[in-house]
């Protein structure tokens, strides 16, 4: 198909507004964002070079490995415990549940699990400071009610436990995503293959491994992928539920970069946290895909 | 924690006819943990708009997990006319619109000239889309900012619109591409047979052809834009040009948010949520495997 098809020029055109808003948007800001990250400049004076400085002071700062270390806690709280829960989910789901009470009762968890995805993500951030508060909260209401009063903690105030309140919340809100992505791909396994596996005498754990896991390895790279880079994002559920506190417990990347543009006039800095963060997420888009590129040839 | 006990059980008597049959504890305890595990995720949207109906007095009385002891809408009202509710919803409303229209004809423009047309160079325009669409915000945001100042833009929601319909556009070009480049031939050469220019062709037959997907799109960018948050942050600062996850964001950690009014404000932001998903479920469903495919 493909060979017969030639190259038109009166194509081109259609690609002009396009190019023209993405300059404009994404690559001016983007280059502007690098260079300013070698600059010195509060935001309204004189942008002074000072090549390498903000990354060698950035490299040296604490609160930047500390932000570092909080957003690769929360990769797995948003990546890796979603995408693994979500596809045995999704298994027993589509294998198990549909087989035995009904595509309705799969469809009707299915929705269930997704719905906190469909919700602003700041609006998720106030339910759970809600639920959260040391005072009025529902949780250590609960934890009241049953007798392990002893347990209440301040779960977004303290800084000891910040950030795991924080992950949790973000368990929460990822995992109906995998579970819906992987269903999708269940779909498309010929069913033959599983009534093959049956006559075999596979047991359901058998199936899961040699044939869920196998066919919809497409899905599990889509999923991986999508979701560490939104948790390397992450900006308004910390926003909303503890503004990167307490004692920057909870700082993240994001919302690093964002205090020094708009709190601390610190707009040099803050390019140079915005190019750190950028320069990862691109290459770890890249590994990703050769990683999956492999795996699909392999097969 | 009352609700719930009669959802587990209702359950467990409209199957167990079948159950009769071969009597599995198995499948009882996989059920169960799915309810379980259903109730902590719809559990705190229900916690929420429970105590949305509570008068402060009713809530400091009983606390959270009681039923209210009577519908109290005061506090709904009183918070939708405080923040000028309204107006929010409209602000988003017609932001979010605009970025879906334009977005997904941004999208058909660019798709039709890498997926159809095969310019020179698709490869890295793909490449080009794809790394936009994975960009962080944080690495656009001051450049935008300060040209969007220059351009007397800041706190518009025409800064908005552009912005979120170039980057949407970057994930729906390259969505698009995918399925245009499969686009059946056939169809295009009868049209070029009957005399149709390009221009022709792509709003008679190839966006005809392609409806669904640009439902799908569609649905894609209203909501995203709808719940985005980042940049509606730094850009709209005037209480006028709020979206709503904005003017809810920014209220958190206020004196006048007390446990009532709080639940109340994350109602109001759910329920406009829970309506586009229901509209747009079918779509949606179909939509998040046409992702996963490309």
């Amino acid at each position: 198909m493909a060979g017969r098809v030639k190259t038109d020029r009166g194509y081109a055109v259609y690609l002009i507004p396009g190019v023209l808003a993405s300059l404009a948007v994404i690559v001016v800001p983007l280059a502007m964002t690098v260079y300013t990250s070698f600059t010195k400049w509060n935001g309204v004076g004189e942008q002074r070079w000072i090549g390498f400085d903000n990354y060698t002071r950035l490299f040296g700062d604490s609160l930047f490995w500390g932000s570092f270390t909080n957003i690769g806690l929360l990769v797995i709280a948003m990546a890796v415990i979603p995408t693994l829960l979500g596809l045995v989910l999704a298994a027993v789901l589509f294998d198990y549940v549909a087989k035995k009470f009904g595509d309705r009762w799969a469809g009707l968890f299915r929705s269930g699990y997704y719905l906190p995805q469909v919700l602003p993500v700041a609006v998720t951030g106030i339910v759970w400071s809600w639920i959260l508060h040391p005072s009025y909260g529902s949780l250590n209401k609960i934890l009241d009610t049953v007798g392990l009063g002893s347990l209440a903690r301040n779960w977004l105030g303290d800084e000891d436990y910040a950030l795991y309140s924080v992950m949790a919340v973000m368990i929460w809100f990822q995992l109906g995503y995998p579970i819906v992505m992987f269903m999708s791909g269940l779909s498309r396994i010929d069913p033959s293959l599983y009534e093959a596996a049956d006559l075999d005498g596979a047991t359901w754990w058998q199936r899961f491994r040699k044939i869920t896991v196998h066919m919809i390895k497409p899905e599990f790279y889509v999923v991986l992928v999508t979701t560490t880079i939104a948790a390397l994002k992450i900006f308004g559920q910390v926003f909303v539920l503890t503004k990167g506190g307490p004692a920057n417990s909870t700082l993240v990347p994001s919302y690093f970069a964002y205090e020094n543009f708009f709190e601390r006039a610190q707009v040099g800095y803050g390019s140079a946290i915005s190019t750190v963060l950028t320069v990862l997420i691109v290459i770890l888009a890249f590994l990703f895909l050769r990683l999956q590129h492999r795996s699909d040839s392999l097969r | 924690m009352t609700v719930t006990a009669p959802v587990v059980k209702r359950p467990v008597e409209q199957a167990a006819p079948e159950a009769v049959k071969h009597r599995n504890p198995v499948r009882w305890v996989v059920l169960a943990v799915l309810l379980a595990l259903l109730l902590l995720m719809v559990g705190p949207l229900a916690a929420v708009a429970v105590n949305a109906f509570k008068s402060p007095a009713d809530y400091a009385a009983n606390g959270p997990l009681s039923i209210p002891a009577g519908l109290y809408w005061d506090g709904i009202v009183d918070f939708w006319n405080r923040v000028d509710f309204g107006r929010k919803l409209w602000n988003s409303f017609v932001t979010s619109l605009t970025v879906a229209v334009l977005g997904v004809v941004l999208s058909i423009l660019n798709a039709y000239a890498l997926g159809i047309g095969r310019v020179r160079g698709r490869v890295w325009f793909l490449v080009f889309f794809l790394v936009a669409n994975l960009l962080p915000q944080e690495a656009l945001v001051y450049p935008l900012y300060y040209m969007s100042k220059e351009a007397g833009l800041y706190d518009s929601l025409i800064a908005i619109v552009v912005i979120f319909t170039v980057i949407q556009s970057a994930f729906g070009t390259y969505l698009l591409t995918s399925v245009y480049a499969e686009f059946p031939r056939e169809l295009l050469d009868a049209a070029a047979v009957d005399g149709a220019g390009k221009w022709r062709t792509l709003w008679r037959v190839v966006v005809p052809v392609s409806g669904p997907t640009l439902a799908v799109l569609f649905t894609f960018f209203f909501i995203w834009t709808w719940n985005e948050f980042f940049l509606p942050l730094v850009f709209l600062v005037s209480n006028d040009n709020q979206t709503v996850p904005v003017a809810l964001g920014v209220l958190q950690g206020d004196k006048m948010m007390d446990a009532t009014t709080t639940s109340a404000s994350a109602l109001i932001g759910i329920v406009p949520a829970i309506i586009f998903f229901l509209i747009f479920q079918r779509t949606l469903t179909r939509g998040i495997a046409a992702g996963a495919i490309k």
